[in-house]
């Protein structure tokens, strides 16, 4: 569980995150949604100390982060796994390097033992076969998968997507949301993920946070986003018409 | 004031990277890695200007004495004595500042743009030892050596035009060159080069390192980090004289 009460980032004059507090659970897909410049990257590089906050405080299942020294956070970043919008995979090693890299920096294990791990994770992921393959030979879809083995090699309890589905098809989003929902139930880990693909947050929004203008302004589930009579929240979600149709046929349907 | 927010935060930089490595295999294994690309990527510029210089160094030295009563072996010591004491560490090193040094300002900023420098420190690794101290250690170890090898090529190639242009023959070269040899000329390249190294390392590595932006920013910050760190040599170059000499 990740529970951050507060938060507050100014870059200059421009106040980014106003005093935003929120729980993400565990085993959970927590989804933070909002439109572009809304906060959503910030707010998860706060949580994950690549930026710093000017208030507030982070909570990671009981220890506070934002007064952990250095050595203790390193420890605890070791348990968290991210996912990058651009996969953020390092070109001169191959797939198979890549997802090992966590590996031989964190564990004394031996090559076997190290490459079984990998394998079991590029099949989890659907990447059986594709070791010595080069990022450059891959396709998006297929990057963001081996970030998502990355993330995952070290059995992380917390795990972190910045919008997994940015230049992706609709059927691989789908596929990489269902990817991201199954490990998390399977591995139990607290997920978050930012995003503002609506497939996604219909699909898996477990726990959803709304972000406008840096500000919380909707809490709730994928099941309640469609009876919230928030305006913003509902500008945001059902922008198109074929989706105001989809929600008028709902709460017919409710009716 | 601008200055001082960079000169602070480059050297809060190179206090980060002295922390204990997570896996000294690996970052081992980083060194080893930059110690080739810097030493043996930058092996046959070096040696191909190194070549040049010394001769035509011969030549203009030549072309300078042209007063009969002045000994021509003089002309071995004067190419020996300005290859050694500021061809090899100082042109060399800024010749590298713009080869290593804009490999390092680039790799490092492409890394920062496409955030592999944040995926390494999500995973918890002390990126500026990962990612700087290795380039910085290894531009330290072989850039010296580096001038070694440019310091006898300098000298060959002066031997090589002069012995081939007639201006004196190889045997009197040689004589020349061992007449008045200062060994401490020698001990005063190598603290320029070490100097030099750590400089040309180091300033485009920072740029690098906190680069902000896209590829456009990079190309710029590159080119940046390639003029301040000759500027820097240079002045270096001035203060090491003064203080040494």
């Amino acid at each position: 569980m990740i529970e951050f009460r507060n938060i507050k980032k100014n870059f200059g004059d421009k106040l980014v995150l106003n005093d935003v507090s929120h729980v993400m659970e565990n085993g959970k897909a927590n989804l933070i949604i909002g439109t572009s410049g809304s906060g959503k990257t910030v707010l998860q590089k706060c949580l994950v100390g690549l930026f710093e906050p000017d208030a507030g405080e982070i909570i990671y299942d009981g220890m506070s982060f934002t007064h952990m020294d250095e050595d203790h956070r390193k420890m605890l970043r070791q348990q968290i796994g991210m996912l990058f919008q651009g996969s953020a995979l390092f070109d001169s090693m191959t797939v198979e390097e890549n997802v090992r890299f966590p590996l031989d920096m964190f564990t004394k294990d031996k090559n076997l033992v190290k490459l079984k791990r990998v394998n079991e994770v590029l099949e989890r992921v659907n990447l059986s076969g594709s070791n010595k393959k080069y990022p450059s030979e891959i396709s998006g879809g297929m990057k963001k998968r081996v970030g998502i083995a990355r993330a995952i090699v070290l059995n992380p309890k917390y795990l972190f997507c910045d919008e997994p589905n940015s230049g992706l098809d609709p059927q691989t989003s789908g596929l990489i949301d269902k990817l991201i929902y199954e490990i998390t139930k399977d591995y139990n880990m607290t997920t978050i993920i930012n995003t503002h693909d609506m497939n996604s947050v219909m699909e898996i929004g477990d726990n959803i946070l709304y972000l406008k203008d840096g500000k919380k302004e909707w809490t709730g589930t994928k099941n309640d986003i469609i009876y919230s009579d928030n305006k913003n929240l509902n500008q945001f979600i059902f922008a198109s018409e074929f989706l105001q149709d989809a929600k008028q046929m709902r709460m017919m349907e409710k009716k | 004031m601008k200055f001082f927010s960079h000169f602070g935060k480059y050297l809060l930089m190179l206090k980060g990277m002295l922390s204990k490595p997570e896996n000294p295999k690996l970052y081992w294994k980083e060194y080893m890695h930059q110690c080739s690309e810097i030493g043996i990527g930058s092996l046959g510029i070096v040696m191909i200007i190194s070549v040049f210089m010394g001769a035509v160094s011969a030549v203009q030295t030549a072309y300078q004495i042209s007063n009969p009563l002045i000994n021509k072996i003089i002309i071995a010591q004067i190419v020996r004595d300005t290859v050694i004491l500021e061809f090899s560490p100082t042109l060399i090193c800024v010749v590298l500042a713009g080869v290593v040094g804009s490999k390092i300002s680039s790799e490092l900023g492409n890394m920062r743009v496409s955030e592999q420098i944040d995926a390494l420190e999500i995973m918890g690794i002390n990126t500026k030892t990962y990612l700087v101290l290795p380039k910085i250690a290894a531009a330290i170890t072989t850039i010296p050596m580096l001038v070694i090898v440019s310091m006898f090529l300098g000298v060959y190639g002066g031997r090589l035009t002069a012995s081939l242009s007639g201006v004196l023959s190889a045997d009197t070269y040689d004589k020349g060159l061992m007449e008045q040899f200062i060994p401490y000329n020698v001990f005063f390249a190598m603290m320029k080069a070490y100097t030099f190294a750590f400089l040309l390392s180091s300033i485009p590595a920072y740029f690098g390192y906190y680069v902000n932006g896209g590829s456009l920013e990079i190309g710029r910050s590159s080119t940046k980090s390639v003029v301040i760190t000759c500027i820097v040599i240079l002045f270096a170059d001035y203060i090491l004289a003064a203080l040494l000499l």
